[in-house]
This record gives C-alpha cells, structure tokens and sequence, in this order.
C-alpha cells in the first residue's frame, strides 16, 4: 500500500540539525515525509514528546544526536539512546511496531550521511505502513 | 521515601475498559523523586493510554492532575471538579496516596498505576535500595546505622549467619552482606563490643503483625 508517511525527527542543533541543513546546501534531496524539529540537546528530548507526536498520527519518529562521545551535554545522547530503547519496548506494549522509532548520531558534517538516514528511515515507515494511532489520515 | 514501580500497561489497560473518561492523579512526593509517579511520568501514561485504547478501538478521554502530594488530606479538594468529570481515577502516588485519593472521592473507582515497593532511597543514578522496614523498633544505634532487618536477606540480629563469602550475601552475590558491613562500621568507629554482644530476640509487636498502626503525638493529638 502506497502512502505518504509522516516522520518527526527530533534533530539536536549541534549536530543532527546542521547536518540536515548541509544537506540542503549540498542540494541532496531526502525523504519529504521528514519533518525536522530542532532541539538544543537530545538528552532534553522527553518520552512525553516521542509519545505526543505519535498521538498525534506520526508514522514514525527518529532523535538524532551527536556522535557517542561527543555531545556538547556530556551524556545527553546516552540518555535519549537509553531513552529511545525504552520507549520502542512502551510502543509494542501499546500495540504500536517499536521499528517506528529509531536513535540515529552524527556530527554537524555528516550531511550526505542524514540524507542516507532520512531515506532509510522513510522506506521503514512505508513498509510498515500508516500508524494504526492515524484515524482517516487526518491531522499530523 | 516511598519507592514504587510502574505496573504494566496492560495490567491498567484491563481495569480500562469500560471506562470513558480517566483522570490521572500524579504526586510530586516520593514517587516523583524515583522516577515512576511525578507530572512527567503522568502526561506520558496518558499519551500511552491513549495511544493504545485507539488501536484497540476504542478512545479514552485522558486527564491529568498534578498534585503536591497525594498523602495530604488538605491538598485532594482542589481536584475535585477534575475527579467529578472522571468515571475513573488513575494515581500515580504510593499505596498511601491511593487510599488517601479514595477517602476523599468515595464515589470514583481509583487504580494504583503503581506498586509500592519499599521505604527506602538513592542508590546511584536510577537506583533506589531499600533501607526501612517499618519494623517500629529500630536497632540502628547498634549495628553502625546499617539495618539488618531490610539489608540481611535473614533479618538476623546477631549475625553474620555462615553464608557469605567474599563480603557478599548467599542469596545474592551483587548484594554485600549487612552483617560485614555492620563488622566494618563497627570497626571504623572502635565499637567492636556491640557487635560481640548477642542481642535477644527483637520485640516484633511493633511490627506490622498486631493490626493498623496509629501514632498518636501527646500534646498535639485531640485523641
């Protein structure tokens, strides 16, 4: 079944953010299905938002941090990997497929790698097909 | 404090059926500082509830009510109209909280989303590790402030018993053993005699085998 999925990627501006912002500049085109929210750290990404957007219809959600190591927070990656394990094993125990949230680390450079990471991740979500949480396609 | 885990979802799910509209009560007491029971902990099991009573097909009108702390009488009125529109309460706080919640909306059918564990307190980011036992007649000032009721498997009061080895406890080898401890306590501070004196069995009718517990402070009780 052919659909337009809806992808949240929490991207941390220090890194993930400028690196889809590279992208652009490059002219690499990615996943329109991609919508990128900014936040300053990924550490500072709470379950509470993961599982707003997915309340809200999203097909899937990615955080994508710093590269292990070098968070500008210190451990704030190590809290959202830990954070994103958990929650995928929330989302079977809701019904939803934990495939639809993933963790992805890069660094601000890494621009061709987060237009490879958005493609990846969208051709997941379309295989898995829409969120049994959309009802009608209505509302993102 | 009070240290409490979540129970599973499904576990909550299944009290869930019927019900149309829930309001989540969360404490920003002792669950709150573990990690299972404060506002944060609240929005998220809502999202949760949501997320999975619309797959199954059927939606849940979820609500959320924060509040200081569930055990205070005082502080349940203000959530009053919130519990009114509620055909369901759902609290976040320990087996104290709940009862309390309960007293005050004797009308409200009210889920624990929690199970109260144990009294006890930080060890280590995202540990917490029993350290009371309630057991109303406390020996601490004997033992180097190391509790053998909650902290020896055995509870012994004359230990160590012959199980341990390389420090640990026989039940389980990550835990040392209380009694070695106690030992090393005792040491440290050049008070090796209490640990030689042998203690005669503990007054256990403090504990909780004689019924409800009431305390009573003389001077401030109207009783």
């Amino acid at each position: 079944m052919l659909f337009e999925p809806r992808i949240i990627g929490f991207c941390c501006f220090n890194c993930a953010y400028s690196a889809a912002d590279l992208a652009g500049s490059m002219r690499l085109a990615y996943a329109p299905a991609v919508r990128i929210v900014g936040v300053p750290c990924t550490g500072a990404v709470e379950d509470a938002v993961i599982l707003a957007a997915f309340e809200e219809g999203a097909d899937g959600v990615f955080v994508a941090g710093c590269l292990e190591g070098e968070c500008h927070y210190r451990s704030g990656n190590i809290r959202a990997r830990q954070r994103v394990q958990r929650l995928r094993r929330a989302l079977q125990e809701m019904g939803l497929d934990g495939e639809r949230l993933a963790m992805y680390n890069l660094s601000a450079a890494m621009g061709s790698r987060f237009a490879e990471l958005a493609n990846e991740f969208s051709r997941r979500i379309r295989l898995l097909g829409p969120s049994p949480v959309r009802k009608g396609g209505g509302g993102a | 404090m009070i240290v409490a885990e979540a129970k599973p979802l499904e576990e909550l799910l299944a009290c869930l059926e019927e019900s149309r509209r829930a309001l989540i009560v969360s404490c920003s007491g002792c669950t709150a500082v573990c990690l299972t029971g404060g506002a944060a902990q609240a929005t998220s099991l809502a999202s949760r509830l949501k997320i999975a009573k619309r797959i199954n097909g059927s939606d849940l009108d979820v609500e959320t009510a924060f509040l200081l702390r569930q055990c205070e009488p005082e502080l349940l009125p203000a959530i009053a109209d919130r519990c009114a529109r509620a055909d369901v309460l759902i609290s976040l706080a320990c087996g104290v909280g709940v009862q309390q919640l309960a007293e005050a909306y004797p009308d409200k059918w009210v889920i624990p989303a929690l199970n109260t564990t144990f009294a006890g307190s930080y060890a280590g980011e995202g540990v917490w590790e029993e350290r009371c036992g309630l057991c109303g007649n406390c020996v601490l000032h004997l033992t180097g402030g190391v509790c053998p009721v909650t902290r020896c498997a055995k509870g012994l009061l004359n230990g160590p018993c012959g199980g341990p080895a390389d420090g640990r406890c026989e039940v389980d080898p990550e835990v040392p053993c209380a009694w070695i401890l106690i030992y090393e306590r005792l040491q440290a501070q050049g008070r090796l005699e209490l640990f030689t004196q042998v203690r005669p069995a503990k007054d256990w009718r403090s504990a909780r085998d004689g019924g409800l517990r009431r305390f009573s402070r003389e001077g401030m009780s109207r009783e």
